[in-house]
């Protein structure tokens, strides 16, 4: 007979009074002019990301389907070219310069070495960083003192300006610099073609193993310590620690790091550009996209959707195939467990 | 409470409109030229915008307050643009491709100039709009002509000077053979022999073209179409790539541009430099400069006497778009007027486009390399004037690179820059 027979059971969400004729009001109702005041809110910012993003983009691809500017032989001025077809792809992916080879000295011939040289940088970059990266990020994730003085300090690489950079390792790598009087040696570092792969190598990663060592900071900084102290217990010795419990923790951190790095690789633009003009080998996409402009925009308008196709497919299969989870949370998604 | 709930959704409506007016400026404007534009607004008068690269030397500001002083209500607004060349084609192709009535007198690098007026962007100066070049050096005329039309007046010009080591070389050498054999003299004293700007980008272009000309080739001919496979380009070539072989060129030449060279020089670790005549006051007043009275100039050595320089320079042209196209003609005969033109040699040793100029006494007081610079523009030979300057230029930048390095023969080099450049006006 207690009056207190059962806790009052609360709504599980706040619910306006409900009206006549409505069913279940409460959740329906706020979810529904939430929504809306939701679709308001966001679209400013929808709005603006297509003008900024979706149009360039819509309108290179329409570009690329457009010849560029011919010379009128009558009046020697520059007219329209009319559509084009696949032939500015043609161009570039079987290297044809009309109907004849592109010659060397034509940006036409150097596709697919640039296509070669940007995975070469891409690949060597994104191991050394992610080797490097993980020992800094290990370090820094113990507890010492002067920790945070470290991982300010270590962030200095990344905080300059890629452009300045490029000058300082310029410096550093000309033939009577820095590198050449310290190792007592007389190498052309951006005059010979492997030195000048390997100027760019050192300097792209000196810049960003930083942001990797970050990355993969924050993703060791999730798993607690009680998993480590149990293997202790247990008799782990460190090296299985590091591959049975470190790797596969830090895997979706450390997967969304590397996919970022790749992706960055696959742009790169400035360091090479300033460092070698280029020359050497060391050509890589975007370098030939921004000297195409300055040669007929259409023809560039079709290279850039190329490296944009190029790039879509690595991600696409970083994230399908080695499970790089970029939007979701660290833990694997599975059925039934939604909220 | 109400304005509350409101207040939200109209700050974001106002930051996206702020955001959305940032993308200011239109697409790409129509690619055909457009004769009306041409024809519209010969007559007009007002205030006028100028636009030019950096103005290191402080020579424009002075000049424009002149004008405007001088003209009230026809005023001109010095828009500077970046220092970097490429920064400053591509700033003018924006502006031009978006119609822009703002930029009315610009400042064209010589080898952009065919390039614009092809695509219809220049204002032709014939009848209303022309303008006395009688006193002009003729290869500065030649640049800023394209179709048999004057597209721009001259401004200012340069061409390739030769420095060398007076201490060590007394007479210069007249013929690259005789410069070549005097690397001996380099060599016991344990310093390099000669260099000039052999690093993969358009310098390499005015090293190459110099080396094919003085040689007696030439790298376009009237038509358009490529000539670099006489055997006077070949032999021009040739030169470069044997003294690079030999080491009379030293191996980290081919990483010099401009500023490298200029530093070796002025270290004394150099005989013999072909560079730009800015060298002349900071090898004189560099504290660092150890060759302050130990260099001398001379015009570049050729095959049988003089040799055959790149022109360098600027063009003053008028936009097809400009409003008061009557005041930028008569800003243009003022930029390029005989006084102006002694104010540009004076204030910023930048070489004149007037050739009695080259005589002047006080003049020559001042820059005493003014002779041997009129030896040099006299004999100078444009780079190629072509609407597809771009293209032609990495054809023989990437091709004579590799043939100086040795990657490639001569002969393979010249018949990849033949059918580079013959594909380039496609």
């Amino acid at each position: 007979m207690s009056t207190l027979a059962q806790p009052k059971r609360a709504p599980e969400t706040p619910s306006p009074k409900p009206k006549k004729g409505q069913k279940e009001v409460g959740q329906d109702r706020a979810a529904t002019s939430q929504g809306r005041w939701a679709f308001w809110l966001i679209s400013p910012a929808l709005v603006l990301l297509a003008v900024v993003i979706v149009y360039p983009v819509v309108n290179a691809i329409i570009m690329a389907f457009q010849k560029d500017q011919g010379l009128d032989p009558v009046t020697k001025v520059f007219v329209s070219g009319g559509p084009a077809g696949f032939d500015n792809f043609v161009h570039w992916l079987a290297q044809q310069c009309g109907s004849a080879a592109c010659a060397p000295g034509t940006l036409g011939s150097q596709f697919w070495s640039a296509v070669g040289t940007t995975f070469f940088f891409t690949v060597v970059t994104v191991v050394l960083e992610t080797v490097l990266g993980f020992w800094m990020a290990v370090i820094m994730a113990r507890t010492f003192r002067g920790r945070s003085a470290l991982r300010a300090a270590v962030l200095v690489p990344w905080a300059i300006p890629t452009a300045v950079t490029a000058k300082l390792w310029f410096f550093i790598f000309a033939f009577d610099g820095i590198a050449n009087k310290l190792f007592g040696t007389a190498i052309l570092w951006t005059g010979s073609e492997w030195p000048a792969r390997w100027a760019i190598i050192i300097s792209d990663v000196w810049k960003t193993t930083p942001f990797m060592a970050l990355l993969i900071l924050a993703g060791l900084q999730i798993i607690p310590a009680e998993v480590y102290e149990a293997a202790k217990v247990d008799g782990a010795s460190a090296w299985q620690r590091f591959t049975q419990i470190t790797l596969p923790l830090v895997k979706p951190a450390l997967m969304v790091a590397v996919l970022f790095r790749v992706l960055d690789a696959l742009r790169m633009y400035d360091l090479p550009a300033i460092m070698t003009q280029g020359s050497n080998g060391t050509t890589t996409l975007s370098i030939l996209v921004v000297d195409q402009i300055r040669q007929g925009f259409n023809s560039a308008a079709a290279l850039s959707t190329i490296t944009f196709l190029i790039i879509f497919l690595v991600a696409f299969i970083f994230v399908r195939f080695l499970g790089a989870n970029a939007v979701a949370s660290a833990t694997p998604k599975t059925k039934g467990q939604e909220k | 409470m109400n304005t509350r709930k409101y207040l939200l959704p109209a700050a974001v409506a106002g930051v996206l409109a702020m955001s959305l007016s940032a993308c200011g400026g239109g697409g790409g404007g129509s690619t055909a030229s457009s004769g009306g534009d041409a024809a519209a607004n010969l007559d007009g008068r007002g205030p006028i915008t100028y636009v030019q690269g950096k103005d290191n030397s402080n020579v424009v500001r002075p000049l424009v307050d002149k004008w405007n002083a001088a003209h009230p209500d026809q005023k001109v607004t010095f828009k500077e643009q970046s220092d970097q060349a490429d920064q400053q084609h591509d700033d003018l192709v924006q502006n031009f491709q978006a119609k822009n009535a703002n930029y009315d007198v610009v400042d064209v690098d010589v080898i952009w100039t065919a390039e614009f007026a092809a695509k219809g962007w220049l204002q032709p100066l014939s009848d209303k709009m022309s303008i006395d070049t009688s006193k002009m050096l003729p290869a500065t005329v030649k640049t800023a002509t394209y179709n048999n039309t004057l597209f721009a007046a001259p401004q200012t010009s340069d061409g390739g000077i030769l420095f060398y080591r007076k201490d060590l070389v007394p007479t210069p050498p007249k013929t690259w053979d005789e410069m070549m054999s005097m690397c001996s003299i380099a060599k016991s004293h344990g310093i390099d022999c000669y260099a000039g700007q052999f690093a993969k980008y358009e310098g390499l272009t005015v090293n190459a073209a110099e080396a094919i000309n003085s040689a007696g080739g030439t790298i376009v001919g009237d038509d358009g179409k490529s000539t670099v496979t006489s055997a006077a380009a070949k032999a021009g070539l040739n030169n470069l790539v044997t003294a690079y072989k030999n080491g009379n060129i030293p191996t980290q030449g081919v990483t010099y541009q401009e500023e490298q060279g200029r530093q070796s020089f002025e270290d004394g670790k150099l005989l013999f430099l072909r560079n730009w005549p800015y060298v002349y006051n900071l090898a004189k007043t560099d504290g660092s400069s150890k060759v302050k009275d130990t260099f001398g100039m001379a015009p570049l050595p050729g095959k049988s006497g003089p040799g055959a320089s790149s022109l360098g320079g600027h063009n003053l042209a008028v936009s097809v778009y400009s409003q008061h196209k009557a005041t930028a003609k008569d800003f243009l005969a003022f930029m390029t007027s005989e006084e102006t033109e002694k104010f540009y040699a004076t204030q910023g040793s930048l070489a004149p486009v007037i050739g009695s100029l080259y005589d002047d006494p006080t003049l020559v007081q001042q820059l005493p390399y003014l002779p041997v610079l009129k030896t040099s523009i006299s004999n100078a030979v444009p780079r190629p004037v072509s609407p597809f300057y771009p293209a032609v230029t990495k054809a023989i930048q990437d091709n004579a690179y590799a043939a100086i390095k040795g990657d490639k023969s001569v002969d393979q080099a010249m018949t990849d820059m033949d059918t580079a450049i013959n594909s380039a006006s496609q």
